[in-house]
């Protein structure tokens, strides 16, 4: 009887090892295989389309290290957005998180307003702002020349000083919302007793949030850190729909550069370009974790 | 009540109206622009059109063509959508029942990708598909999306099988039901709102991707949405009302899910954010 039992069980066990086969062997196929082959592309020079290339050992690291300016550049300004993103993007989505977290009907509304750019395409969100920054006649300078503000009209995305700045702007106005929702909850999950207690103790509204809200929110705020830097250093879609193919060199980032090469058959070079990115968001993202540790404590 | 919350409680509204102005004004803009010629928008961006034209959405779909690609968009994020939730639940499924160690490495190795940005691959990636004669084909951009998807898929699905309790299966078991009937009838049903919340992230990410069309396709009948949207920049430059008809076209299909199913499309995109 027991035998008989577990015969059946190592039978249904046999049936189950099927399940994963088809995810898997996409997965192994199509992205594990060419995540490896990139590391064996980035040691060579191939162009994309001869039938040989030479090996050049760590050649391309050492020339994106020291020798490329427009490499140099584009981590210069992914580090300036990353940075601004990640600190006005956490500011606002808590800000919005603490003033909306109590469920009324007009802050369900106001979420669902401010959730709304998430779901637009980047596309579709670089081209409202194409006309929001247009220097000639678009929305920004001609509601400040309305409201009698016209010394602070701008040339925006033509000032290359300021572009990445503007683009962080745009990257803001369109994830805070979602930002605020994974701040909501982790409002919504801090008891209510805490700030009784501290409001017991003579906490006023400042004690209570460094106290209570902060240190508890912590998970909340890991979340939103490393999901925004991560958004950040992919603005791809965003920046070529805001500055053109290929983009402007004052909103060029990681992204958009390991892009443009590969467009300009430096196949090995474009290999090498993408395994430094994907090490750079790694170590950005540690960092990150660690600071946030320390920072909530 | 002390000087401090009044003045909060004046900040407060004054602030949240400043913020969803700005949220709202350049939505409103683009939409009413739509309905526009070029200088009615520069001469009053934020009025609501005077003589309302279609003219723009005309020439959005006949000389932008955003028919076909719009078209071509329902099948790629259709098929993508459908094949990832098949595989990614068959998987999931798999690691949750999978007693041990064997179980966990499975989902391991599927959500390690996570940790992967899609650009790390993209060279290889290009190599491989064109070899395959997938590079300008639906085909290849439905197999690219569910691999890339993949990770949160498992991820979040995963998540939801680890908590139907193993009494059920043990039950379903004695009675005789072979794996996949514990799978179909048992499984499934229990994880429904989890594949509606992976299954709306899926179809957002499926539907506003930009790099791997971009990547792969060549001719003009196999452009997805957001790739014929930013060739309207090189074509139609700043004929802005034109460039906001093919937002309008290309984002119809999100906002109006969004409307209808407002909770779990917000469960979905950040169940996307948390899993990292």
């Amino acid at each position: 009887m027991s035998s008989t039992r577990s015969g059946r069980r190592r039978r249904t066990a046999r049936a189950l090892w099927f399940f994963p086969v088809p995810a898997l062997a996409l997965y192994l196929f199509f992205f594990v295989y060419p995540v490896l082959q990139a590391v064996q592309y980035s040691l060579t020079d191939w162009d994309g389309y001869s039938a040989d290339y030479a090996d050049v050992g760590l050649r391309n690291f050492t020339r994106l290290a020291t020798g490329d300016d427009t490499f140099a550049n584009a981590v210069g300004n992914n580090l300036k957005l990353t940075v601004t993103v990640v600190l006005a993007q956490t500011a606002l989505g808590l800000l919005l998180a603490l003033w909306l977290v109590r469920t009324t009907r007009a802050s369900t509304l106001l979420r669902a307003v401010f959730f709304l750019p998430t779901v637009l395409s980047s596309v579709s969100v670089a081209f409202v702002w194409r006309f929001v920054y247009d220097p000639d006649g678009g929305l920004l300078n001609s509601v400040l020349r309305a409201v009698g503000l016209d010394s602070l009209q701008s040339v925006y995305l033509g000032n290359p000083d300021t572009a990445v700045f503007w683009l962080a702007l745009t990257q803001v106005w369109f994830h805070a919302g979602q930002m605020m929702v994974v701040f909501i909850a982790g409002l919504q999950a801090i008891p209510k007793e805490l700030y009784e207690a501290a409001e017991l103790d003579g906490a006023g509204r400042f004690a209570r949030f460094r106290y209570v809200t902060w240190p508890l929110v912590a998970p909340a705020t890991a979340i939103v850190v490393a999901y925004t830097t991560v958004q950040s250093f992919k603005a791809f879609d965003l920046v070529l729909g805001l500055s053109g193919n290929p983009p402007n060199p004052a909103l060029d980032i990681l992204s958009t550069r390991i892009y443009t090469t590969f467009s300009n058959n430096q196949f090995g070079y474009a290999a090498a370009q993408s395994l430094v990115f994907m090490a750079l968001i790694a170590l950005v993202t540690r960092v990150q974790r660690r600071a946030i540790g320390r920072a909530t404590r | 009540m002390n000087r401090t919350s009044r003045t909060v409680k004046l900040t407060r509204p004054l602030f949240m109206a400043v913020a969803a102005c700005v949220v709202v004004l350049p939505l409103l803009v683009v939409v009413f622009g739509t309905f526009k010629t070029l200088p009615e928008l520069f001469d009053a961006p934020l009025a609501p059109p005077s003589s309302p034209t279609l003219d723009n959405y005309r020439a959005a779909v006949e000389d932008g063509g955003l028919g076909a690609a719009f078209l071509n968009s329902a099948i790629v994020t259709a098929g993508a959508v459908l094949l990832t939730l098949a595989v990614a639940s068959l998987a999931a499924f798999f690691c949750a029942r999978m007693p041990g160690r064997v179980g966990w490495a499975v989902f391991g190795v599927l959500v390690a990708g996570l940790a992967v940005p899609a650009q790390a691959a993209i060279v290889p990636q290009y190599v491989l598909f064109d070899r395959l004669g997938l590079t300008d084909s639906l085909l290849g951009l439905v197999l690219v999306d569910t691999v890339t998807t993949l990770p949160t898929a498992v991820f979040i699905l995963g998540g939801f099988l680890r908590t139907v309790p193993d009494e059920l299966y043990e039950a379903a078991e004695l009675d005789g039901a072979s794996p996949l009937r514990a799978f179909r009838s048992l499984a499934l049903p229990l994880i429904r709102p989890a594949l509606a919340t992976t299954g709306i992230f899926l179809f957002v990410m499926d539907w506003n991707d930009l790099l791997y069309p971009l990547l792969f396709v060549r001719s003009q009948e196999n452009r997805t949405l957001p790739l014929a949207l930013l060739d309207f920049q090189g074509e139609f430059l700043t004929r802005y009302p034109l460039l906001f008809a093919g937002v309008v076209i290309a984002s119809a299909p999100v906002v109006v899910v969004y409307v209808l199913l407002q909770r779990q499309f917000v469960a979905g995109l950040t169940a996307g954010a948390v899993r990292g």
